[in-house]
């Protein structure tokens, strides 16, 4: 995927202001900066998630397998479907753990093999070995960090090329995360995925890239997110180029 | 030499706060408080059990007199004395029914609107316009219906039904207890469906669903309790409401499967013939009606709690 020029209005408001970067295939990107540098924003425009929200307005484009995904002709439904989504909280519906995996699978019209999809995607979740006995029973009867594979799988039952994750392990304990992250390194191998994360530990372990996002202040006090700069993970630790970047992750900023 | 002033004995350090009869008097009030909030409580057990236990001996000796009848029996005459509660009930639910067939599909289509497709800024105008709705006089109602609507349905039902259907009639209640109880189960899902947390609706959509999917499998479901509550507490008002359809309902007392003939119901007859000394025994019998439609409505109630209680549990997931 690549972004363009992408500038993020709520409102009047301008939350992100020109971001550029290339996000490569089968890698996983992280996106890093400081609270309220528009990282969840830009996230949420790569699937049109955005559009959900009254008054937000998009400006550039996303470019995904070369086709502007804010092109009037491209429907919002037809992107998410492509480009599969995880929150940063678990969010399983109030159903059974198989009713929820199947969520999208009946939304995509999938009817052939769903029991076959369905234990495809939570093995690849790496949650069919606790699950498998108990597919019938509560999706909120699992524990956080089950939940949140669920999610995962839920989310990989449709086969997405592409999954976004909005601070996946900011509600999980370290062990839940460490796995989320096992997981993460897995999955590279077959679709690319864009995390967001405040923790800086999580990109340079989780991640091949790093873009990071800072905030902007305006004479008026408006708040902008810009991104600084996007490198390979272990160079951007190793050799931040800008100085922004470099005081951000010694510590010294944000 | 110092000493504080400990009211009762404490097992607990002295403390800055000691002192001053702090504790003692805290606990007084708390004393009084929790008593305050006992007496009101058993004053609503109170009244409950005094409404049932002064109705249900008041009509005793109508249900004695007659029997089963009283609630099988089709005529209602005070010159033979007997009377018969069938021609009500029909009447009752029948034109809650309709009702509740017309204001559920409005109902949920305006909920849904306000909550899911309507823009923030028009959203607080048209809550406070159905509020006001509900804010209208039942009377009020009533008088628009027979006074402003009368020869509109007649003309309309006798276009569809033939020439013997009647402005005044059961489907004439029920249209207007549909608009009464419209506001009542639009305000409840409304909340509910609101309170459907928002990122069942997120996660739903990041999986490419419609926004008629999104409806239809995230949020009528996690509002469904919600939902279900609504129309059972817009179906005891539509049961109970009396001014507005002894306006409209043509009190008739009759038992026709015509819906576009006049009817009655329990509280229109009561309404329209309890006229206080010297009715003899049709007091006793209108009491009677009361009773039964007391006893209505407290099962309609108790099947709603009963049906939103499962509703949260299923949510619960437990």
């Amino acid at each position: 995927m690549t972004l363009n020029g992408l500038s993020v209005f709520y409102g009047e408001n301008l939350a992100v202001r020109d971001v550029s970067f290339g996000v490569a295939a089968n890698r996983i990107t992280a996106i890093i900066g400081p609270s309220g540098c528009g990282k969840s924003t830009v996230l949420r425009s790569l699937n049109r998630m955005n559009d959900l929200i009254d008054g937000c307005r998009v400006i550039g484009d996303v470019a995904y397998r070369g086709i502007d995904i804010y092109a009037p002709d491209v429907e919002a439904v037809e992107v998410r479907r492509r480009i599969g989504m995880v929150f940063q909280r678990p969010t399983p519906f109030p159903k059974s753990i198989y009713q929820n995996v199947v969520y999208g699978l009946k939304l995509a019209g999938i009817h052939d093999a769903r029991d076959d999809r369905v234990e495809h995607a939570l093995r690849q979740a790496a949650l069919w070995d606790e699950v498998s006995g108990r597919l019938d029973s509560s999706a909120l009867g699992l524990s956080g960090g089950q939940q949140q594979r669920l999610c995962i799988a839920r989310a990989l039952a449709v086969e997405p090329d592409v999954l976004l994750m909005d601070e996946p392990c900011s509600a999980l304990d370290p062990i839940a995360t460490a796995r989320i992250e096992d997981l993460m390194a897995e999955l590279s191998e077959r679709l690319t995925i864009v995390i967001v994360t405040h923790n800086l530990a999580q990109a340079a372990r989780a991640s091949h890239d790093t873009a990071f996002l800072t905030t902007e202040v305006d004479d008026h006090g408006n708040r902008t997110g810009v991104l600084v700069e996007v490198a390979p993970t272990d160079r951007l630790f190793a050799h931040p180029i800008d100085e922004r970047t470099e005081q951000y992750i010694t510590g010294r900023f944000g | 030499m110092t000493t504080v002033r400990t009211p009762s004995p404490s097992v607990l350090p002295a403390h800055r706060t000691d002192g001053r009869n702090r504790a003692r008097s805290g606990r007084r009030l708390d004393r009084a408080f929790s008593g305050l909030t006992l007496t009101a409580g058993l004053t609503i057990l109170a009244t409950l059990v005094g409404v049932v236990l002064a109705t249900a001996t008041f009509a005793w000796p109508a249900f004695r007199a007659g029997g089963i009848g009283f609630f099988t029996g089709t005529t209602w005459s005070s010159q033979t004395n007997t009377f018969g509660a069938l021609p009500m009930i029909y009447g009752t639910v029948v034109t809650a029914v309709i009702a509740i067939i017309l204001a559920v599909p409005a109902s949920l289509g305006v909920a849904l609107f306000l909550t899911e497709v309507c823009p923030r800024r028009l959203r607080g105008p048209i809550v406070a316009l159905i509020d006001l709705l509900a804010a209208i006089p039942s009377v009020v109602f009533g008088l628009v219906g027979v006074l402003a609507f009368h020869n509109v349905f007649q003309t309309v039902f006798r276009a569809i039904t033939g020439p013997k259907a009647n402005g005044s009639s059961l489907l004439t209640a029920g249209i207007i207890l549909a608009f009464m109880i419209i506001p009542i189960i639009t305000s409840i899902p409304r909340e509910g469906i609101a309170t459907v947390p928002g990122h069942h609706r997120e996660a739903s959509y990041a999986l490419g669903a419609t926004r008629w999917e999104v409806l239809r499998t995230a949020i009528l479901p996690a509002g469904s309790g919600g939902i279900t509550g609504a129309v059972m507490l817009g179906l005891g008002r539509a049961l109970g409401e009396t001014i507005a359809v002894a306006l409209v309902v043509g009190s008739a007392i009759q038992i026709t499967p015509d819906i576009t003939q006049p009817g009655t119901t329990m509280a229109e007859i009561i309404a329209n013939r309890f006229n206080g000394e010297g009715m003899g025994i049709e007091r006793n019998a209108l009491m009677g009606l009361g009773v039964v439609l007391f006893m209505i409505t407290i099962a309609v109630n108790v099947a709603a709690r009963v049906v939103v209680n499962r509703a949260q549990r299923r949510n619960a997931g437990t």
